[in-house]
């Protein structure tokens, strides 16, 4: 495919992830349908969607924890596409998963350390983590088990910053938390992008999303329904990507959709370009 | 006085049992796989221990860090190799490939080494030396030793898993491999790390047992690997110090068995362990159920 043109204002420069025309099967099922985004740094772009529009399987397969059946992801310029998981995070891709997915035989400290063992160089130590979050300090020798959601939510955060990533996946903050936390909780994402680290973040609660996001994208069934700045997108338009209303054919309503976002395909911003 | 000498010698057997099993408790702890091999690779070293005291004539103490590193570079090998590949397409593929490393092995210890048994000389003086606590109950060194390498083993173990990197590590994929690589862990090369560690175990295990008794090729899947089996589940799977717990009432229950009448040996040790796993299958040391 042709190289998308450069996108909405204030993405700028080289993008640090680009995923180009991802399609992603769980067996038989297609989870992903070409996907393409390109996510700069100092960036928080968002990808939002209902259950199962494939939002969560686009960050793992990004992290490498899934493989992709069509498609590349370029990281830093380089074709990471068939990298391991494990090296992708020591080069800078690190990822908070769903569901937290700390060790729970582990104390607190066990866990940040574990996020440190194979650590890049950068701002990033356990104890900026105890400073950002002052009450781990503390409780660092308990296991995580025994924490409440927002609370092992942090940990989760802090195990993925002292890693110090260059772009970090946050696949959805906001589950099973009250939104007195999850407004917490994203209340610390200025602290993190004002250390260098670009946000790629997956969210069902959209008004969270839109608060945050300076990009989004919205998945419907694995294809890209909407796609733009936050500022450029009416709260119609998102309601239509997300719930898939409007015309019923799918193609045909993320072309419209698109179309009336101002926004474009990426074949669409191509012909804009030569024209 | 007679039962108390069951009970002594029935607890010191445990620590050559705990040996037998501290590595079959680490595989399945942390990979969830169960070594069928896992007797096997004991006799296997302790044929090493007898070839190499055979072939170079060093002393027998130089002979154990050397089968240790052979073992334990044996680990981590066949882990990288034959075991992760087996991982990648499921757990029951695990129990065929090691069921099937067994055969191989005790074949190729007959091959080699005949079905005639052997044993690892250490010089009788050593092996029969023993003192006496009061009439009736003597106690072998040999035993004490090995009882006494059986707890420094395992509080070795468990410094290592608790304190070190690679401990923590172990851990950590043990609990969680997937987040585990999130944070740049390559599980199989700490796989490879384990099985190494717990391969090392065996290496100890094999040469004790070669030492208390003789080896013979199907020594492995005859006797350690039953023990092994036994020892873990009565203790409590993936526990380390249940290995030791499993161990001490696994020997026990075989010498009052032995003193009931000599044929019951067996029979009491299996009975126990039956009863285990009716009664408390979780084993005798295993924590409330997490989560």
């Amino acid at each position: 495919m042709s190289t998308p043109a450069t996108g909405t204002p204030g993405q700028q420069g080289a993008p640090l992830l680009d995923v180009r025309d991802l399609v992603v099967h769980h067996g038989q099922l297609r989870a992903l349908s070409g996907i393409s985004l390109r996510v700069y740094p100092g960036e928080v772009y968002a990808i939002i969607g209902a259950n199962g529009a494939g939002k969560s399987t686009l960050l793992r397969t990004i992290a490498g924890l899934h493989h992709p059946t069509e498609g590349q992801i370029l990281y830093d310029g380089r074709d990471v596409t068939g990298m391991r998981p494990e090296k992708r995070a020591t080069a800078g891709i690190g990822m908070v998963p769903e569901g937290r997915r700390l060790f729970p035989s582990l104390t607190l400290e066990e866990n940040l350390k574990v996020g440190a063992t194979f650590a890049r160089s950068g701002p990033w130590t356990i104890e900026r983590v105890y400073d950002l979050f002052p009450w781990m300090k503390e409780r660092r020798g308990q296991k995580t088990a025994q924490m409440s959601g927002g609370e092992q939510q942090s940990v989760a955060i802090g195990r993925a910053l002292v890693a110090n990533p260059r772009v970090l996946l946050l696949d959805e903050l906001s589950l099973g938390l009250a939104p007195v936390i999850v407004q917490r909780i994203y209340g610390m994402l200025p602290q993190i992008l004002s250390s260098g680290v670009t946000v790629l973040l997956v969210e069902q609660d959209v008004s969270q999303a839109l608060r945050v996001a300076t990009h989004l994208q919205c998945l419907l069934e694995g294809h890209s329904t909407l796609e733009g700045r936050p500022a450029d997108v009416t709260a119609e338009q998102v309601e239509a990507a997300y719930f898939g209303m409007g015309e019923r054919s799918e193609a045909a309503e993320s072309t419209a959709v698109q179309s009336a976002a101002g926004q474009s395909t990426p074949e669409q911003s191509a012909a804009e370009g030569s024209a | 006085m007679a039962w108390v000498n069951a009970i002594v010698q029935g607890i010191l057997t445990g620590g050559l049992y705990a040996l037998f099993a501290c590595g079959l408790s680490l595989l399945f702890g942390v990979m969830k796989v169960v070594n069928l091999a896992h007797g096997d690779l004991a006799t296997v070293a302790a044929y090493i221990g007898i070839g190499i005291i055979a072939a170079i004539h060093v002393p027998f103490l130089w002979s154990v860090p050397i089968v240790v590193v052979i073992m334990a570079v044996l680990g981590y090998v066949l882990q990288r190799s034959l075991i992760q590949g087996a991982i990648s397409r499921g757990e029951l593929t695990t129990l065929i490939v090691t069921f099937g490393l067994s055969i191989v092995i005790e074949n190729g210890l007959l091959q080699f080494f005949t079905a005639n048994s052997r044993g690892i000389g250490v010089g009788s003086s050593l092996i029969s030396a023993s003192f006496s606590v009061a009439s009736g109950l003597q106690i072998a060194w040999l035993d004490v030793a090995i009882f006494g390498l059986a707890v420094v083993v395992l509080l070795s173990l468990q410094y290592f898993l608790s304190a070190s990197k690679y401990g923590r590590l172990i851990r950590a994929v043990a609990d969680d491999r997937e987040a585990a690589q999130l944070s740049g862990a390559d599980y199989r090369h700490v796989f490879g790390i384990c099985a190494a560690l717990a391969f090392a175990t065996v290496a100890l295990a094999g040469i004790a047992y070669g030492m208390t008794t003789v080896v013979t090729p199907t020594t492995g899947t005859d006797t350690i690997l039953l023990f092994a089996f036994a020892a873990v589940v009565i203790g409590g799977l993936g526990s380390l110090w249940g290995t030791l717990v499993g161990g001490i009432v696994l020997g026990v229950a075989q010498q009052i068995g032995a003193q009931i009448n000599i044929s019951y040996e067996l029979l009491a040790g299996y009975i126990v362990f039956l009863a285990v796993l009716v009664i408390r299958p979780q084993g005798l040391t295993a924590r409330r159920s997490q989560s």
